[in-house]
C-alpha cells in the first residue's frame, strides 16, 4: 500500500492490565491466608482453602471458553473427574508423582475434549449446553461402572502425591501453597492466551462469527482448540481435589458440579479470568457459612444468586466497577 | 486484480427464485454496479459470490479458479472480500482491533498463544493504513460499538481492504449515509478505483453514476441489462422496470 507513513499507535485501552492487577490482589490475599489461619488457630481453613483454590482453577478454565469463546459447557465436571481418577489410578500402580499425574490427566482430558468437542461444536446455544451435559453424564456413568476403582463407592487414596520425590503435599500448608502456585501459573498461562493472536480470534468469534468467516477465519478449529485447553486445565483442579480429599468418587463429576462451576463463573463475571477466581471463593465460602447456619442453605444461596443476577449481571467484577474499584468496560 | 466470472448462477428459497440464471463477467479493475429495486436479490447474489450462501447451480470463478464449492473463509484467502449491507463488525473491539484481526487473517498463523497481539506493530501499522484509506484513522482507538453509523460504514470498508483483496464486493456501502458524508465517502471509493475489481451494490444513484464503469440491472433475480451507465440509463426496459419515468427526468 502506498502511503505507509503509519504513525505509532497509542493503545490507550489496556483491559489486560486491569485483569492482571485484580488477580495479583487476589493472589496476595491467598498467600496471606495460611499464616492468618495459624494465628487464629484454625488450620481447618487451610484445607478448605486448598479446595477453594482448586475450584478457582476450574472456574478460570471454564471462563476461558464460556467467557471468551461463548461456549457454555455444562459437562466440565468430567474433567475434574479425569484429574481425580488420574491420581487414583496412577497411585494404585505406584506412580505418585504429581507432575506425571497432571500430564496423565491432561492427556485423557485432551482426548475426551477433542472427540466430544468436535461433535458438540456442530451445535450452538442451548443444544451445545445439552450435548456437553450428555457427554459429561456419559463420563460420570463410565466411572460408576468402573468397579476396579471402587465404582459408585469411590476409592480412598493411601497417600498424597509427591513432587519429584519430595513430600511437598504432605502437610496441609504445603499442599495449599503448591495449589496456589498451580493457580498462579495457570492464570498467567490463560492471561497470555487471552491476549495473544489466538485469544483475539477466539474473542472475535464470540463477538461475531459471520464477520470472522468473512475475513477468513473458520471458527471451528479455534473453538475446538480452546475447548481442549480448557479441559486440560480443569483436570489439574481434579488432581488437586483428589489429594485434598484423599478420596476419589464419581461424585466429582456429577452434573451438579458442572452447574456449580458455571455459577462460579457467572457470579465472578464472565470473560474476566480474575472474576471467576473470586466467584469460586465467594460461592464456596457462602456454602461454608450458610451451611453452618442452616441445612436449607441452598435456598438462601439461591436468593443471593437471583439478587446478584438482577442487580449486578456482570457479577463481582460488575459490582466492583459500580463501586468505582475497577475500570468499566467501554 | 483478478476477474470474477459468474455463470448460470441460481438460488431458490422454496418456490421463490431469488437468483435466476445470472451470468456476469467482472473485468479486472472495473467498478461494476448492480442496481435493482428492493427485493431484486442483490444481497443474495453478493452472498453467493462471497460464499456465505451456497448456490443451487452455476459456477463462480475467481480468475481461472472455480470457487463455487468453497466456504466464505477460504474465498477470502483467494482475494475475494465483502462488506455487509447491515454493519457487521466486532462491537467490543476498537476500530483498530477490528481491522488488525483482518490483517492477522492474511499474515502468519493465528495459532500463537503467548505473544501479546496488541503489541504487534506489523498488524497495527497495516491496520492503520487500511483505516486511513477508508478515512477512519482518526478514530482508531474507539470501540466499534461507540462509532456512528457513517463511521461503521467506513469500518466495514477498512476491514475488507485489510484482507488484501483483489476483488471487493461492496454491499450498499453508503446505506443510510447522507449529504456531505456520502460525498466524502464516494471520493474515498473513487481513490480505490483501478486497484481492485469492485462489485458495487448501491441504491444511491448519484454514487452509482459517479463511480461505475458498467452497470447491471437486476430485477426479480434476472439481469435485464448490462452496459455503461449512459446506455443503461436510456434503456427503455430498465426505465420501465426500475428507474421509472420521473426518476428518468431526475437523472
Amino acid at each position: 500500500m502506498s502511503d505507509a507513513t503509519a504513525a505509532p499507535v497509542s493503545t490507550a485501552r489496556r483491559p489486560l492490565a486491569g485483569r492482571l492487577k485484580a488477580a495479583l490482589v487476589l493472589f496476595a490475599i491467598f498467600a496471606l491466608m495460611p499464616p492468618l489461619a495459624a494465628v487464629l488457630n484454625d488450620p481447618f481453613y487451610v484445607l478448605i482453602g486448598t479446595r477453594i483454590l482448586a475450584y478457582a482453577i476450574a472456574a478460570m478454565a471454564l471462563d476461558l471458553i464460556l467467557g471468551y469463546g461463548a461456549m457454555v459447557s455444562f459437562g466440565h465436571a468430567a474433567y475434574l473427574g479425569f484429574g481425580a481418577y488420574a491420581v487414583a489410578i496412577l497411585s494404585r500402580h505406584g506412580v505418585n508423582d504429581l507432575i506425571l499425574q497432571i500430564l496423565f490427566a491432561a492427556g485423557i482430558s485432551a482426548a475426551f475434549a477433542f472427540v466430544t468437542g468436535a461433535i458438540s461444536l456442530r451445535t450452538k446455544g442451548v443444544y451445545f449446553i445439552m450435548i456437553t451435559l450428555a457427554f459429561g453424564q456419559m463420563a460420570f456413568f463410565f466411572f460408576i461402572s468402573l468397579s476396579a476403582y471402587g465404582g459408585d463407592d469411590g476409592v480412598a487414596l493411601a497417600q498424597r502425591s509427591t513432587v519429584l520425590g519430595m513430600d511437598l503435599l504432605k502437610s496441609d500448608f504445603g499442599q495449599y501453597y503448591v495449589t496456589l502456585a498451580l493457580l498462579v501459573g495457570l492464570f498467567l498461562l490463560c492471561h497470555r492466551i487471552v491476549g495473544s493472536r489466538f485469544g483475539r480470534v477466539l474473542t472475535g468469534i464470540r463477538e461475531n462469527p459471520t464477520r470472522m468467516e468473512a475475513i477468513g477465519f473458520s471458527p471451528f478449529r479455534y473453538q475446538l482448540t480452546a475447548f481442549i485447553i480448557s479441559g486440560c486445565i480443569t483436570s489439574v483442579a481434579g488432581v488437586v481435589l483428589a489429594n485434598q480429599a484423599q478420596f476419589v468418587s464419581p461424585a466429582f463429576m456429577s452434573w451438579h458440579r458442572s452447574g456449580e462451576l458455571i455459577v462460579m463463573v457467572v457470579l465472578g463475571g464472565v470473560g474476566t479470568l480474575a472474576g471467576p477466581i473470586a466467584g469460586a471463593v465467594a460461592a464456596l465460602m457462602l456454602e461454608e457459612w450458610l451451611g453452618a447456619l442452616s441445612k436449607h442453605w441452598k435456598l438462601f444461596f439461591g436468593v443471593f444468586l437471583v439478587l446478584m443476577v438482577l442487580f449486578s449481571p456482570r457479577g463481582i467484577t460488575g459490582l466492583l466497577e459500580q463501586l468505582g474499584l475497577a475500570r468499566k468496560r467501554q | 486484480m483478478t476477474s470474477l466470472t459468474v455463470r448460470n448462477l441460481t438460488k431458490s428459497f422454496g418456490a421463490l427464485k431469488v437468483t435466476d440464471d445470472v451470468s456476469l463477467e467482472f473485468v479486472p479493475g472495473e467498478i461494476h454496479a448492480i442496481i435493482g429495486p428492493n427485493g431484486a436479490g442483490k444481497t443474495t447474489l453478493i452472498s453467493q459470490l462471497s460464499g456465505q450462501l451456497r448456490s443451487d447451480s452455476g459456477t463462480v470463478l475467481v480468475g481461472e479458479r472455480d470457487v463455487t464449492r468453497l466456504p466464505m473463509s477460504d474465498r477470502v484467502k483467494l482475494g475475494l472480500a465483502r462488506s455487509f449491507q447491515i454493519t457487521s463488525v466486532l462491537p467490543g473491539f476498537t476500530a483498530l482491533e477490528n481491522v488488525a484481526l483482518a490483517v492477522q487473517a492474511r499474515n502468519g498463523s493465528s495459532f500463537r498463544f503467548f505473544r501479546t497481539v496488541s503489541d504487534e506493530a506489523a498488524l497495527n501499522d497495516a491496520a492503520l493504513v487500511a483505516l486511513r484509506e477508508a478515512g477512519l484513522d482518526h478514530r482508531a482507538d474507539i470501540t466499534a460499538r461507540s462509532l456512528s453509523h457513517g463511521e461503521h460504514r467506513r469500518l466495514e470498508l477498512a476491514i475488507a481492504l485489510a484482507t488484501e483483496p483483489t476483488i471487493l464486493l461492496l454491499d450498499e456501502p453508503l446505506a443510510g449515509v447522507g449529504g456531505e458524508d456520502a460525498e466524502a465517502f464516494v471520493a474515498n471509493l473513487q481513490k480505490l478505483k483501478g486497484r481492485f475489481t469492485i462489485v458495487l451494490i448501491e441504491h444511491d444513484m448519484d454514487a452509482v453514476f459517479a463511480l461505475a464503469d458498467r452497470v447491471s440491472v437486476l430485477v426479480y433475480g434476472r439481469i435485464i441489462a448490462t452496459g455503461t451507465p449512459e446506455a443503461v440509463r436510456s434503456d427503455p426496459e430498465v426505465r420501465a422496470a426500475y428507474l421509472g419515468d420521473e426518476a428518468g427526468e431526475v437523472v
